[in-house]
């Protein structure tokens, strides 16, 4: 579904990604780790085009450089870690706006953009809040918001960035199920940055870890997130042991490195 | 039963509460004036002029071309101009996500007087260049706080742009008050403009009429997408839409309006300000209901404030500038005070 060859940005005088190879087959769920400042936002941003790069990116089986943005709109949504939300913004509104790419220059939603907004609205248990304005909502449920905008967008294709940043542990764990299940059912593609590596470990197929730019482990989480390459890439001392389900859970050892 | 949340979009019923305040409004203008002419007179006379059939107002013929010749212009005038200048405040809003942008305080309305008195001292003969100097100033003017607004401050805050937008207000207007002093023999002519004037009749009307309409039609047109552009730049692109892009053509439009504005009346402050605020206040923020009420209620707001400066110092006369600063000015501080409390 998504695929990168060699794969480089430059913002400034800074190179942020180099060489970077990702590939995502349709329906898996690839999350992105690495320590802060590693390039997982670039990595996102490149895939929807908002940074220049080299290298070669296909989604679905055509060159990104080559599609419209109305094109690549409707097969790739994108929610950035900091979203901005209009404060006077209805829900409504603003997850009407997924429904952009379908919408002509000038015109207006149809009645069609309506009801397939309405529904994502009710999966998300939102349809109580859509006349409220987006700034009076709680983090749980902005999240839940700009998650119901990428969904209107109806695009095969999720990208989410640090989609549980700033919410507590319940409301972390509320989202990223949301978003399995919406996968499952939907069989979405979808790649995340995630920083806390148990919770990628725990929800994703397979990671891809980023260290300096460079893409230096990929695969399933157990064969990632090793002590060893998480002691050397976050310069952090910790024990990782199997989880009940067998998947990887990092623990950090006091001590430091 | 929960009542189901809808889009949002001027509804019917804010369109006609605004367009029956705007009447109100306009009925008002017309009804002052030194002659003593009857409210209940100046209802039938209007009547009589809708195309709807004859009704005999009893106004001697004098009269009548007192209303139709001095009074409605005037009226008219002063809608238009404030319409277009709160239509324009509330685009440059959305354009610059920023609430305090505002065609006075970007430099927008600096730059078309400077080229309009430029116009004036220069080519004295061709009214008809007006306009279009006021557009290229208008629109020189806003690029250039725009510009220096993004370099000097890092962050683009909501304070940078206007900060900008102030020095570069400052430094055309200098330069403009050296180019009337330069040629007095025009100064009169300038200064009655420059202190803002809507008494200049249907001629003046005429001449700014296709730019309204234009500037009008692509801003309305525009509302959803700026809607988009509330998003941000990053997420407009996700969304396919190309931010740059609608951001000139809106910005061009606004200039426009502006420059229309600003072409026939002068320097009006705070129009843009005061109506979309509370626009968004009553009917909300979407900018496909800012936008058209913003027009109509900027229309009603300005006529207003005319008739506010025809009758406190009567007979005498104050530039309608300083009724709408009177106004503006604290509603800016408000404003203000409002954006800093959301961003904390």
């Amino acid at each position: 579904m998504i695929r990168t060859r060699d794969l480089s940005v430059r913002l400034g005088e800074r190179d942020v990604l180099s060489g970077v190879g990702l590939h995502v087959r349709q329906g898996e769920w690839v999350a992105v780790i690495g320590p802060n400042g590693a390039g997982k936002s670039t990595l996102l941003k490149a895939l929807m085009g908002l940074v220049g790069h080299r290298g070669e990116i296909l989604l679905g089986d055509r060159p990104s450089g080559a599609l419209k943005p109305r094109a690549r709109a409707r097969l790739v949504a994108y929610a950035p870690q900091t979203p901005a939300l209009p404060r006077d913004m209805t829900v409504l509104d603003y997850a009407l706006l997924g429904r952009t790419p379908y919408i002509p220059y000038l015109g207006r939603e149809s009645g069609h953009d309506r009801e397939v907004t309405e529904s994502v609205l009710d999966r998300l248990d939102l349809t109580r809040l859509a006349a409220r304005p987006v700034g009076e909502l709680s983090g749980g449920e902005r999240q839940r918001v700009v998650l119901a905008r990428a969904l209107a967008q109806q695009a095969p294709v999720l990208l989410l960035d640090e989609p549980t940043t700033a919410l507590d542990l319940g409301h972390q764990q509320q989202v990223l199920e949301l978003v399995d299940r919406l996968r499952r059912a939907d069989g979405l593609t979808v790649v995340t940055s995630l920083h806390d590596l148990t919770v990628a470990g725990l929800y994703a197929d397979s990671l891809l870890l980023l260290a300096d730019g460079r893409a230096v482990a990929s695969g399933a989480p157990s064969q990632v997130l090793t002590e060893e390459s998480v002691g050397r890439h976050f310069e952090a001392n910790v024990k990782i042991e199997p989880g009940p389900d067998g998947r990887p859970v990092v623990h950090l050892v006091r001590g430091g490195p | 039963m929960v009542t189901r949340a809808r889009p949002s979009r001027a509804r019917p019923l804010w369109v006609a509460c605004a367009l029956g305040v705007l009447a109100v409004a306009m009925l008002a203008g017309l009804l002052d004036g030194a002659a003593d002419i009857s409210p209940w007179q100046v209802v039938l006379q209007v009547a009589d002029w809708l195309p709807f059939g004859h009704v005999d107002s009893g106004l001697a013929p004098v009269e009548q071309g007192l209303l139709l010749e001095l009074r409605l212009p005037r009226v008219l005038v002063a809608a238009v101009v404030g319409g277009l200048l709160a239509m324009a405040g509330a685009a440059y809003q959305g354009v610059f996500r920023n609430p305090l942008a505002d065609p006075y305080l970007l430099g927008a309305a600096a730059g078309a007087g400077l080229a309009t008195t430029a116009a004036i001292v220069l080519l004295p003969a061709a009214t008809a260049s007006i306009p279009v100097a006021a557009f290229i100033g208008a629109l020189g003017g806003v690029l250039l706080a725009y510009t220096l607004g993004n370099t000097a401050g890092r962050s683009g805050g909501t304070a940078t742009l206007v900060l900008a937008g102030v020095a570069v207000t400052s430094f055309l207007t200098a330069i403009q008050t050296f180019i009337q002093q330069f040629d007095v023999e025009e100064l009169q002519r300038v200064y009655a403009w420059i202190l803002g004037d809507v008494g200049g009749g249907w001629e003046q009307l005429w001449m700014i009429l296709p730019y309204a309409a234009v500037s009008s039609v692509v801003l309305l047109l525009h509302g959803r997408m700026l809607d988009v552009l509330s998003v941000g730049d990053e997420e407009a692109s996700g969304l396919g839409v190309r931010a740059a892009r609608v951001r000139f053509t809106v910005l061009v439009a606004a200039s426009l309006a502006t420059a229309a504005a600003v072409a026939v009346s002068g320097l009006i402050g705070f129009v843009g300000i005061v109506v979309p605020h509370v626009v968004r206040r009553l009917a909300g923020g979407s900018y496909r209901i800012v936008l058209p009420l913003s027009l109509i209620g900027g229309a009603a707001f300005l006529v207003l404030a005319d008739l506010v400066a025809r009758t406190v110092l009567a007979p005498a006369e104050l530039p309608i500038g300083v009724v709408t600063m009177f106004v503006g000015a604290p509603f800016f501080v408000g404003v203000l005070r409002m954006t800093r409390r959301a961003v904390t």
